[in-house]
This record gives structure tokens, C-alpha cells and sequence, in this order.
């Protein structure tokens, strides 16, 4: 016969032992016990199948609230035995971070090894820096002033679909971007300082295209920005071929042809001797024997405008490039999103 | 852009047997062909033949026999297709013919019999992928046996380039455009032919049609012609033809002439049918706030209002009929209410000059490119418009009436540049002078007077990328570079006396680098833009600054900690079986402005103050080699201090770390000019919060600083470079094991130790710590090497005894310890 004394009976039994458990692992087992198949619980419930439907009624709502009860006293205790097991732990591996001995300073015996693309960096700064250029960087968040229209490209101007922008939710909308170029930094450079500039400006950007093979959302480019007495085309065309040798070797070399950036007048692409194939014309270059690596004119008379330097007294050059890109080339990797992965295997090649 | 070198040849006199010349020339003007495309070629041996018979072949079920004739007598080949019977029409390559891609076509004999040559399906002539059978030329007019099938087709050899056009360039983005520059260079004649007058109506075009612009500033010019008694038809099938080599679809006589002229002159133009036009005219307005149309492409549009982005002032020119009802964006796209259909006879056609910004704000609001809207808002010829009109209607061949509409604005004048010859030096390092500047600029449109200081320059009003002086004096420079040829130009290494160089911080954050490489880390870039749950997942509250364009959703903040990052790469290697590693990486984390910001100039102009979030270069380090935990971390920091000569940093327990380990962190404190400032911290990532983040390899030991303060030699203070002496007389050692309560930190009873040891404590080291069997509960025994020496003297054994005892003394008053 089931009754409700029966009842109380199970559930002051099974909340017993639920609360009398003292660790995540007795806890399960309790639970087990107490709400599991064989469960005094459960066989209870079995029992209703003799009673008639309306005793069989109240007796289920009953049992029904028992296990709801205990469930709820499960993982209440559930919780408060994880608070205490993860306080004991932290107990246990209370360390005093100044007590440790130089003894136990681990004996290292491999060598890491910097990022491909940050090695790249190095390399090309100490080329730049070894023709006599400063190094300059600047930060990732700019304004529009800085990433476009102080770079003779205003607002709205179609100019703008050469860069896909990611904006921030900073300000008005479309005001403040992840920079989507280093040229930024030129106008911080000569905003804060007076010419001549010889400075290179390495550095993370941020375009808003889908990783493929070529391209990446995050990417690094280096700037070049000369700004001096006397400063003429015939000075950039040198400076990159002298760089595009002394970068990829005596064999790379360059040339330029027209092309156009807001910033620059007249601009030009740069192409250099396609790395592949050395010239000889291969499917990388289409069979020309030159791949295109970057972009590079006299700075605009109208950004020189917006930093308040004057265009008759001083004359300049900026260039820029991928190191991404460099790396690619010089390492021959088909795709650039491996250089994000962070697999080892990848890492110490370099 | 694709450029059939057939249709360039109409304006000049181009060599078709010098392609890849013209290739190189291209390039070097800055219009790169990214691509050569030869069509219709090898198929001048290719005739039409009438199927007289077709006839089994004993043995053979699938190939038989078909006797062809070509014009010439019956002739036997073998084929293998089955699309076609007697009477049909099929191209035959006789034997000998060499069809694309050298196929050359012999007399062969196949399972007994003898074929003369080969029928040919689309795919084998090249014309099409078609390969289901060979080609029924049954339909085409003019095919008749023996007729050479390229004249059946009408098809010619030709080669078609695919140009890029640089943005600024908007003249060169049509056909007539790139002969031009190509002729100039080549040293041709360039001829743009005048169109033929259509037949002329007597009824003035007034009598047809009307024209109002209520909206000069966005539209300073428009013409419109009417022309009458249009039959709509398909396209004579060269016109077809050009079209789709410049890969555009044939739809009528009408339309296809507005695109083909388009794609001929590079100025859009818009044929309405002007019986469906209310009121039989076109008014053009300022759409007004908030109204609808429901473009060509029949998604509805809402006008008028000002978009997100920087300077949209929300303004839209809208193309009305004459009643005032919209029925197209202004250059960019129509409605479909007024467009040419098989039953329109009577045609307004309009073409306009539209201002290039607000076609560019309009098209970039409502993301919404055309064709024209491209070429508009690049700029098109304010005073080329009347000659696409012309040419239109002499395409569509219909009447016209007499005149055309004219409205006008403050339409663009040609602009007189005056560029002296010694800016061109200047600016070019190379002397051209004026007589050869005026040569090189004349052909392609500009007009030159030499004078004895320079040039005096009229712009061609096709030339919106030259700007008014005295920044256009440049743009002509580049104009003059580019058409001398840029590697006409010889380099010059340039010298400066300012000597280059890394910056201090640079510099040592190559040191840095180099050391976390020297402790066996491998340096990992992971994603600045990442989910903002990352944040909170270790624990990291508060605002992060959100992309309002992100490529994924997820990814749309700007990472606080490179702790996930470095974490998930950790899991990425454990995943591969490859666990054993320590990664580290030195990269930017940002805040919000609301916790932590910078200003810069910012807004339209630079004029206004703008918040930006604050950027921190962090150094960031995950150790999980075998037995990696948080001492090493404090290992792997010793080696950086010390590789930096930091003197005076300390590590400072602390169990609220986000994402750290709370009874296993610390930061690290500087002590410096300006006091005491947190530059890092260090310990073991939260077991919790690494499995969050994938991992569950065990411990991981955890070292993160702020270079842009560690580096800071006011924050974190270094050992003077004065070179220290060393002393010449024996030092001498004293160990002590120390008993304190585990609650005070082994820092303080070193610093106690070395306060106490004065000038002649040359080193105090830690180095050994016992817990167990014989210590009190809750204490540990910290043995401490004191070593002395003097400068000037051998220590004494009284000396060393008094030091010792001070030492003792001072543990025991700051810390409690005891001799044990």
C-alpha cells in the first residue's frame, strides 16, 4: 500500500543523502541512488500502475514534486561541494610567485623562432634603415581625417572603394576606422615633425575583404615617406631598385609603371622581376617575367596642403608594400592564411 | 575592361601582326591588360558543306559515313556525331586545315573508310563549349556551300584585350579612350569620325518633347533627341557581335546602341519610350525626403535621406517625366515604367553630365554600381555629350527630329594650366623640354603652347583627373611622365646627410623578442578582431569597442587580451599532437574610450576633436612545454628583466587577475621616477578559463607586460650603465634558512635581507625552499646565499659575523622569520 507517510519516508532518505554526500563524485552517486532507476523513487512510481486513476493521480502529482525537490537539493549541493573542491584546489596550489629559485629556472634547450612575417619586418626595416631611414609607426584605430581625407580622399569620393573599411561604432558612424593602409602615419609624421623626413613605417592593417589565397583581413604593410630638398621621381625609381636588390638579390629588379593612388601625383605600380621564375616568365607572372609588389609616387601636393608643408620648398616620395606579400614571394607559400594559423610545424621553418 | 583591337583599329591604324607590342605599350600608359584573348582564329580553312548522304559503315555503329559537298563535288567523310541528316548545312575542315589550338586535320581511314576532313562542332571551331554535335548552320543567312564560314558567321579573327583602367581615368575607360593614348604613344593618327547626320525630320524636337532641371548642382547638363519611327529590332550582327566580345548581352537595336556607344565614347546615355513618358518630357529634381521608386532591377529604393557615411548629405537626383513622377535615379539606374519594349516607335533619348560626387554618394549610399553609374561619378565628358547623342542615332538609324533639348548649368570649361619647366625638373629629376612636352601632350588631347618659362596647358574637358591649378600642375607632370614612359626615367639613389636608425623602443623590442625566442617560445600573430563572449569568458567585463562592418559576426571587437588568442593557438598545436610548445606574441590590445581613450583630429576637415580607443603594445606569452607552470613564467620574466637590466621591479600577488589563476598570479610592479605602476602580470592561466578556450593540456604558465611602459625607462627604472667595480678581494658567503609563515612573501624577507647588507652585500639568492617534516604548520624554510665583499679589503671573520647577525635581526623584525 502506498501512502504519504511512505512518501516522506523516500524523500527524507534521498535528501539525506544528497546533502550528506561530500564531493562532486559521492554527489553522482547519491543522484544515482536516490532519483536513478532502481530508486526507491522510482519504484514508488511504479507502483502507481495499480491504484485507480484519481488516487493515481494525487499520489503522481506528490511524487512528482519529490523529484522536483530533490533534483533542485542535487544541484544546489552540486554547486556548493564545486565551489568548494575549486576553492580547496586553488587552496592546494597556492604559489608565492617571489619564493621561486633561480634553481628552478628551466634549463631551455631549443630555440624559438620569430614569426615569418615579423622576420620579414626585421629585414626589411634593417634594409631601409641601412639606406639611411628612420622607422615610424603609429596606431591601428584612426580617424577619417587620417586614414582618407588628409590624404587628398574625401568623403564619398569613389576613390574610397580601393580600400574596404571596417568601421568602429565609435563617434558619428563612419568616422573612426581600422586603418586600412600605414599611410596614416605619414600625416602624423608630418604633422609632428618638421622635413626633411626619411622614414619607413612598418605595421598591422585592416581591409574588409574574405581570407583568400592573397589576401588577409589583418595584413602588415610598410610605408616609405621622403620628404626633402630636391626630391624627384628619378630619386624614387632609384631608392626602390636600390631596395628591391638589396632585398631579393642582384638578379630582382624593378620598374615602374603608371598607375594611380589619391596621395601620390604622378603614381606608379611597382613591378619587380617575378621571384618564381627569375625573369624567365612562368604562370605566377603570366608569363611576363614581373610581378606587381607595390604602390609609390611624389606626394601630392594636396596632402603636403593638409599638413601645412610647402609643396614649392620641399618635394617627396612615399611607396608601400605588403611584408605579408614579401614573405609570400621570397618563400614561395601559395597561401597566405597559414601565416595566421600559429602551427609550430609552419613556425620553425623560418 | 574588353577591348577588341578591331573596333580600336576604327580609330586608328593600329598593326594587328604587332600584338604583343601593343601590349607593352599598353602597360607602359598605365592601361594594364591583365589578359589576351584571340577569337575566330584558325578557322580561314573552315567552309560551309550541304550533307548530300549518310551512309553505315559495315562493322561500325558508331561513326559512319557522310557524303558532303562543299562546292567542289561530292566528298566522303567519316563522322561520328548524329544531329544532322541529308539537306542540313555543317561547317567541313578539309584536310590540311589547321583548326584553334593547331589541330591539324589528315586524311584518315577508319575501320575501312577513307575520310577527306572533319565536320566540326561550336566547341572544335572555338566559338562556343558547345560539344553535344556538330554545328546546323542551316539558319544562318548567307551560308551556302563552299562559302568560307567565317564570312557565313560573319566573324573575323580578332584579338580582344582586357584592360584595366585605373579609377582616375574615366577617358580611358572606352574604346575610343585607349586608341587614343595608344595611338599618341605610338606616334598614329588619331581619328574620332563625326557621326553621320541622321535623316532629319522637319518637326523641331520642341514639338515633341520638353526638358526641365530643376536640380542644375547635381545634374549641370542635359541633352535630349526624339527619334521617331523606331522599328525595335534585334542588332545588325556586327554591332551584336562587338558587344558580346566586350562581353555585354545583345538586347535591341535601341538599347544595344546607348551601350555600345557607351562602351565606344565612355558616355552613358538612356533611350526612354517617349509614348509611356507623362506629359512627353523629362524633368529632373532633388528627390524629395523619403520617396520611393522601384528600379530596373525591381527592388524599390528610398530617397532622399541622408545615409551613415561621412558628408552624404542625403541629396539624389531624380529623373521625372514631365508630370513630376519619378522614373529613374539619375545616372544610375531607370525605372521600368518608361523602358523600350518591342512596341515603342518613338524614343526620347537623354544624355547627361551629372556631378560626379553626387553619383558617388548616391551609388555608395543605396549600394547600388552600374555601368554608368561608375562612369559618372569618375567624371564623364560634360561636352562629349552631344556627339553620343549623334552617334546613338545614327546606330538606331531612325528619323530624328529636328534639334536637339540643351539644358545647362555651370557645365566644366576647359582649364589653362601654365607648368614651368623647372617645376617639371623639379618633380621629375629628368629635363624634358616644353617643345617635347607639347608633342607628347597634343596627341592625346591636351592642348600646348611652349612659351620661354614653360607650357601653357588646356585640359580637355574628358580630363576630370586633372585638376585646376596649382595642383593640377602635377597631374599634368604625371601626364607628360606617363606618356615620356616612366622607365624613360633613369634612377637616382638619393643621400641624405640625417642618419637612419631604430628608435630606443624599437630596439628593445627586438630584445624582447629575441629572448622569448631564446627560451624556447615561438612567436604566434593571432586575430585582433574577436567575439566579445572571449572577454567575458576570462572574466574580462566591461565595454569593448564593437566593428560596426564586420566580415564575420562573431568577430566584430576589438580584442582587450591576447590571452584567448594565444590560448586557442595553444589548443590549434595540442589538437595536432603537438602540445609540447610555448608561443608568444607582441601585438596591440585596445580599450574602450569610455574606460580608457586618446584624441585625434577627426570629422570632416580634421576639424573637429575625435575619440579613439587607447592601444597598448603588449608582450604576451603562453608556456606549455612539460612542466611548464607559473614559475617558469616568473623564470621567463627574470630572463627578460634581466635582459632589459631592469633593477627594480616587482612581483606582487594578486588574486583578481582576469582569466589568471587567483592563488597563482602576480604583477609585476615597476618602481620608477614617477612611483609605482603595474606594467604586467604573470602566473598560470585559470584551468577554467583555458578549457574555455579549447585547452586542457595541464598547466599553462602565463607572462604578459606592456612594452610601451616596460620599456619606459622613467616607469621601469634600469641599472645605471656606469660600469660597476669589481672587487679584487675574496668575497665571502653566508647561507641562511630562514623559517616564515606562508603568508609573508619570500620578496620581502629578501628585501629586508639586502637592506640590512648595505654597501658590501654583492648578491642575496634564494635558493632553496623546504616544506614538510619539521616545519611548523603553515611555514616554510627559505634558504637565502648572502655574499659579501669589500671594494678595498679582505671581510673579516668578525666583519662577516656582525653582517650576518644583522641580516638575522632584520629578517626577524620585517618579516617574523626565524633561524631555523
Amino acid at each position: 500500500m502506498i501512502g504519504t507517510a511512505r512518501f516522506a519516508e523516500i524523500e527524507r532518505d534521498a535528501a539525506d543523502a544528497l546533502v550528506s554526500a561530500t564531493s562532486l563524485a559521492a554527489l553522482a552517486e547519491a543522484q544515482t541512488a536516490v532519483l536513478g532507476r532502481r530508486s526507491a523513487l522510482a519504484s514508488a512510481h511504479r507502483d502507481l500502475a495499480g491504484l485507480d486513476p484519481e488516487e493515481r493521480r494525487a499520489a503522481g502529482k506528490i511524487l512528482h514534486e519529490i523529484r522536483t525537490h530533490l533534483e533542485a537539493l542535487a544541484a544546489e549541493r552540486g554547486a556548493a561541494l564545486a565551489a568548494r573542491e575549486r576553492a580547496e584546489m586553488l587552496d592546494r596550489d597556492r604559489l608565492d610567485l617571489t619564493e621561486v629559485t633561480d634553481d628552478e629556472v628551466c634549463s631551455v634547450i631549443r630555440r624559438g623562432r620569430l614569426h615569418l612575417v615579423d622576420q620579414t619586418r626585421r629585414e626589411l626595416e634593417d634594409v631601409f634603415v641601412a639606406m639611411g631611414f628612420t622607422v615610424a609607426e603609429g596606431p591601428e584605430a584612426e580617424t577619417d581625417w587620417y586614414n582618407f581625407e588628409a590624404l587628398n580622399i574625401p568623403p564619398a569620393h569613389p576613390a574610397r572603394s580601393m580600400w574596404d573599411t571596417f568601421y568602429l561604432d565609435l563617434g558619428q558612424p563612419e568616422t573612426v576606422v581600422l586603418r586600412t593602409h600605414t599611410s596614416p602615419v605619414q600625416v602624423h609624421l608630418m604633422e609632428e615633425q618638421a622635413p626633411p623626413i626619411h622614414a619607413v613605417i612598418p605595421g598591422r592593417c585592416y581591409r574588409r575583404e574574405t581570407a583568400d589565397a592573397r589576401h588577409l583581413p589583418v595584413f602588415h604593410q610598410v610605408e616609405g615617406l621622403v620628404v626633402d630638398h630636391g626630391i624627384t621621381f628619378a630619386d624614387l625609381a632609384g631608392t626602390i631598385e636600390t631596395f628591391t636588390t638589396a632585398y631579393f638579390g642582384a638578379d630582382i629588379h624593378s620598374r615602374l609603371r603608371p598607375g594611380y593612388f589619391p596621395f601620390t601625383e604622378p603614381s606608379a605600380e611597382v613591378e619587380v622581376t617575378c621571384t618564381i621564375c627569375r625573369g624567365k616568365g612562368c604562370r605566377t607572372c603570366s608569363g611576363t617575367g614581373w610581378v606587381e609588389l607595390a604602390g609609390c609616387g611624389m606626394v601630392d601636393p594636396a596632402v603636403f596642403a593638409a599638413v601645412g608643408i610647402d609643396p614649392e620648398e620641399w618635394t617627396g616620395f612615399a611607396f608601400g608594400f605588403g611584408i605579408d606579400r614579401c614573405a609570400q614571394m621570397r618563400h614561395v607559400i601559395a597561401d597566405s592564411r597559414v601565416l595566421g594559423e600559429n602551427d609550430v610545424r609552419f613556425l620553425r621553418q623560418f | 575592361m574588353k577591348t577588341p583591337l578591331s573596333w580600336l583599329r576604327d580609330f586608328a591604324a593600329f598593326d594587328t601582326s604587332e600584338v604583343s607590342r601593343l601590349v607593352t605599350t599598353l602597360d607602359e600608359l598605365g592601361l594594364v591588360v591583365e589578359g589576351v584573348e584571340h577569337v575566330g582564329e584558325g578557322l580561314g580553312d573552315v567552309v560551309v558543306a550541304l550533307v548530300e548522304g549518310v551512309d553505315a559503315i559495315p562493322g561500325a555503329d558508331r561513326i559512319r559515313l557522310v557524303t558532303v559537298d562543299a562546292g567542289q563535288g561530292p566528298l566522303e567523310v567519316v563522322c561520328g556525331a548524329q544531329n544532322f541528316a541529308p539537306g542540313d548545312l555543317v561547317p567541313l575542315a578539309p584536310v590540311g586545315a589547321v583548326l584553334p589550338g593547331d589541330v591539324e586535320i589528315r586524311r584518315r581511314t577508319m575501320k575501312g573508310a577513307v575520310s577527306n576532313g572533319m565536320l566540326c562542332s561550336a566547341r572544335e571551331l572555338g566559338l562556343s563549349d558547345d560539344h553535344e554535335g556538330i554545328l546546323v548552320l542551316n539558319d544562318v543567312e548567307g551560308a551556302r556551300p563552299g562559302v568560307p564560314l567565317t564570312d557565313a558567321l560573319g566573324i573575323a579573327e580578332d584579338v580582344v584585350f582586357d584592360i584595366t583602367v585605373e579609377g582616375n581615368r574615366p577617358d580611358a575607360w572606352s574604346v575610343a579612350g585607349v586608341a587614343r593614348d595608344l595611338a599618341g604613344k605610338l606616334g598614329l593618327a588619331f581619328t574620332l569620325p563625326d557621326p553621320a547626320p541622321a535623316l532629319e525630320l522637319g518637326t523641331p524636337v520642341e514639338a515633341l518633347a520638353s526638358l526641365e532641371i530643376e536640380a542644375l548642382d547635381l545634374c549641370p547638363r542635359m541633352v535630349v533627341g526624339v527619334l521617331e519611327g523606331v522599328r525595335v529590332a534585334p542588332s545588325p550582327r556586327w554591332l551584336a557581335r562587338r558587344l558580346l566580345l566586350a562581353g555585354m548581352r545583345p538586347i535591341n537595336n535601341v538599347v544595344d546602341a546607348s551601350n555600345y556607344v557607351m562602351l565606344e565614347l565612355g558616355q552613358p546615355t538612356h533611350p526612354y519610350d517617349l509614348d509611356r513618358l507623362g506629359g512627353a518630357g523629362l524633368l529632373v529634381r532633388r528627390a524629395r525626403h523619403g520617396e520611393r521608386l522601384v528600379t530596373l532591377d525591381g527592388v524599390e529604393r528610398t530617397l532622399g535621406t541622408p545615409g551613415r557615411g561621412l558628408g552624404d548629405t542625403g541629396e539624389d537626383c531624380l529623373i521625372c517625366d514631365a508630370e513630376g513622377s519619378p522614373i529613374g535615379i539619375g545616372g544610375i539606374m531607370g525605372g521600368a515604367s518608361s523602358e523600350i519594349s518591342d512596341s515603342t516607335t518613338r524614343v526620347a533619348l537623354e544624355a547627361a553630365y551629372f556631378s560626379p560626387m553626387a553619383i558617388a554618394r548616391t551609388s555608395k549610399r543605396l549600394g547600388l554600381r552600374t555601368e554608368a553609374s561608375a562612369r559618372f561619378e569618375r567624371g564623364c565628358d560634360p561636352w562629349g555629350i552631344d556627339r553620343a547623342v549623334d552617334r546613338v542615332c545614327e546606330l538606331v538609324g531612325a528619323p530624328c527630329a529636328a534639334g536637339k533639348l540643351d539644358v545647362r548649368g555651370a557645365v566644366p570649361e576647359p582649364e589653362r594650366i601654365f607648368v614651368s619647366s623647372r617645376r617639371i625638373v623639379a618633380v621629375l629629376g629628368v629635363d624634358i623640354d616644353v617643345a617635347r612636352a607639347a608633342s607628347l601632350l597634343e596627341p592625346i588631347g591636351f592642348g600646348a603652347e611652349p612659351g620661354d618659362e614653360g607650357l601653357l596647358v588646356t585640359v580637355p574637358t574628358n580630363r576630370p583627373d586633372i585638376r585646376p591649378a596649382p595642383y593640377g600642375v602635377e597631374d599634368v607632370i604625371e601626364e607628360i611622365a606617363r606618356t615620356y614612359g616612366y622607365s624613360q626615367i633613369p634612377g637616382r639613389q638619393p643621400a641624405w646627410p640625417e642618419p637612419g636608425g631604430l628608435t630606443q623602443h624599437q630596439k628593445d623590442r627586438r630584445l624582447v623578442a629575441d629572448a622569448m625566442c631564446g627560451v624556447g617560445a615561438y612567436e604566434a600573430w593571432t586575430p585582433s578582431l574577436v567575439d566579445d563572449a572571449d572577454h567575458r569568458a576570462m572574466g574580462l567585463f566591461g565595454p569593448a569597442v564593437r566593428v560596426s562592418n564586420p566580415i564575420v559576426k562573431e568577430e566584430a571587437w576589438l580584442r582587450r587580451s591576447m590571452l584567448p588568442g594565444l590560448v586557442r593557438a595553444l589548443a590549434w598545436n595540442a589538437n595536432r599532437r603537438q602540445g609540447d610548445v610555448r608561443l608568444f606574441e607582441i601585438g596591440t590590445v585596445f580599450s574602450h574610450p569610455d574606460v580608457e581613450g586618446r584624441g585625434a583630429r577627426g570629422g570632416s576637415g580634421g576639424t573637429q576633436e575625435a575619440v579613439l580607443p587607447g592601444e597598448h603594445e603588449l608582450l604576451a606569452a603562453v608556456l606549455a612545454s612539460a612542466g611548464d607552470d607559473a614559475r617558469h613564467a616568473v623564470a621567463v620574466w627574470r630572463v627578460l628583466a634581466e635582459a632589459l637590466h631592469l633593477d627594480a621591479v616587482d612581483v606582487v600577488a594578486d588574486g583578481s587577475i582576469p582569466g589568471l589563476h587567483p592563488t597563482r598570479a602576480a604583477r609585476l610592479v615597476a618602481r620608477g621616477h614617477g612611483g609605482s605602476t603595474p606594467i604586467g602580470a604573470l602566473g598560470e592561466v585559470d584551468p577554467e578559463v583555458a578549457a574555455a578556450f579549447g585547452y586542457e593540456g595541464g598547466r599553462v604558465g602565463w607572462l604578459e607586460v606592456d612594452l610601451g611602459l616596460v620599456l619606459d625607462p622613467n616607469v621601469a627604472s634600469r641599472r645605471p650603465s656606469a660600469a660597476r667595480t669589481i672587487s679584487r678581494f675574496p668575497s665571502s658567503d653566508v647561507d641562511l634558512a630562514l623559517v616564515v609563515a606562508d603568508g609573508v612573501p619570500a620578496a620581502k624577507v629578501e628585501a629586508a635581507l639586502v637592506a640590512a647588507g648595505g654597501d658590501l652585500l654583492e648578491s642575496a639568492r634564494l635558493f632553496d625552499v623546504y616544506r614538510g617534516p619539521g616545519m611548523p604548520e603553515g611555514h616554510r624554510s627559505l634558504a637565502f646565499r648572502l655574499r659579501f665583499s669589500a671594494p678595498d679589503r679582505t671581510l673579516t671573520d668578525d666583519e662577516v659575523g656582525r653582517l650576518r647577525r644583522a641580516a638575522i635581526d632584520a629578517a626577524e623584525a620585517a618579516t617574523g622569520a626565524t633561524l631555523r
